[in-house]
């Protein structure tokens, strides 16, 4: 079992983290959160013997997704609630 | 819907994702112990028949290269589509938006993320190039080390004065080189068909397995795909930034 504590370990931390950001009910705090999220997944894969998809990950996931969230947010909150 | 038939379909729904998620992960091999044909066919051709070490690498833009000209042109067709939605109009003066908040402040750049940004740009432009010129030998690639090099010149904006920043990177020189690394997979492809291969078949010499030269066509590809995505990024990103940028300037 202790051969795979890293593995299973991970696999923890990622369920906690899913689970924080679906719990997360403000859309600028839950970005955050994704982008987190998205790091730890990025350490899974790593641990999983993946570095090219952790890479992809933590860029994509980690960087990317939050940025364009948090910008789409900006820009609909400047337009405010369409009435 | 009444609330407890909701929470009654949520558990049963759950009891049964939760079953049936066990019953799959308890029949699993242990990771790391498979040995797929596939793994072996791949092992078998990456550094004796293509002088590649990465065999992400191998496989992605040699084996099924056509695969990723396709996923290279999902990104494309994306960030066309964000310029598409986010370009102004004519009749839509700007910087006026009929629904927008009044007196919205938008906060200034702190100092401190101005010298952090500063310090950051060089090393993660430089991590940037690394990636995308290292994807034949070790895990990264055009994709990966393209989306580093767009990051490098948000950071870029982050530290600099908008004005200063667009003096430095001109949207017109991003477009021209997002359409350009586009291009350049097409082209490469077009100039392996030229010299008497297949489309995508590599012509070049394959060079030193590790070097920096090594995989013939890949290193190539590899450099058009990371102009193509760190352009692509760098212009959805700017495009939204364009606007909160008007609004900070009224």
């Amino acid at each position: 079992m202790s051969e795979y504590m890293l593995q299973n370990g991970i696999l923890v931390f990622v369920a906690v983290a899913a689970t924080a950001v679906v719990l997360t009910r403000d859309p600028a705090s839950q970005a955050i959160v994704v982008s987190f999220y998205g790091l730890l997944l990025g350490i899974m894969f790593l641990i999983f013997q993946a570095p090219d998809v952790a890479l992809s990950q933590i860029v994509v996931g980690a960087i990317a997704l939050p940025l364009m969230i948090l910008l789409a947010l900006a820009r609909v909150r400047k337009q405010g609630p369409r009435t | 819907m009444t609330r407890g038939f909701r929470r009654i379909f949520f558990l049963v729904s759950a009891a049964a994702l939760a079953v049936s998620f066990f019953l799959a992960y308890s029949q699993l091999e242990p990771a790391g112990r498979v040995h797929s044909e596939y793994g072996d066919m791949v092992n078998a051709l990456t550094v004796p028949e293509l002088h590649i070490t990465d065999a992400v690498s191998a496989v992605n833009f040699n084996v099924r290269g056509f695969d990723t000209l396709g996923e290279e042109f999902i990104l494309f067709a994306s960030v066309v589509g964000v310029l598409l939605l986010m370009r102004r109009q004519n009749e839509e003066p700007a910087g006026d938006h009929e629904d927008r908040i009044d007196g919205r402040i938008v906060p200034p750049v702190s100092d401190a993320v101005r010298v952090m940004a500063m310090l950051l740009v060089a090393p993660t432009f430089l991590f940037g190039i690394y990636i995308v010129t290292h994807g034949q030998v070790s895990p990264g690639g055009g994709f990966q080390g393209g989306v580093i090099l767009a990051t490098a010149l948000l950071l870029l904006y982050l530290c600099a004065e908008y004005n200063q920043f667009r003096r430095a990177v001109p949207q017109r020189l991003v477009e021209v080189g997002e359409a350009l690394g586009a291009a350049a997979y097409i082209l490469i492809g077009a100039a392996c068909a030229g010299a008497g291969g297949l489309f995508l078949q590599n012509f070049l010499p394959l060079g030193k397995s590790g070097s920096i030269t090594s995989g013939g066509i890949v290193a190539l590809i590899d450099l058009g795909v990371g102009l193509e995505v760190c352009g692509g990024v760098a212009l959805a990103v700017l495009a939204y930034l364009e606007e909160l940028v008007e609004e900070k300037e009224q």
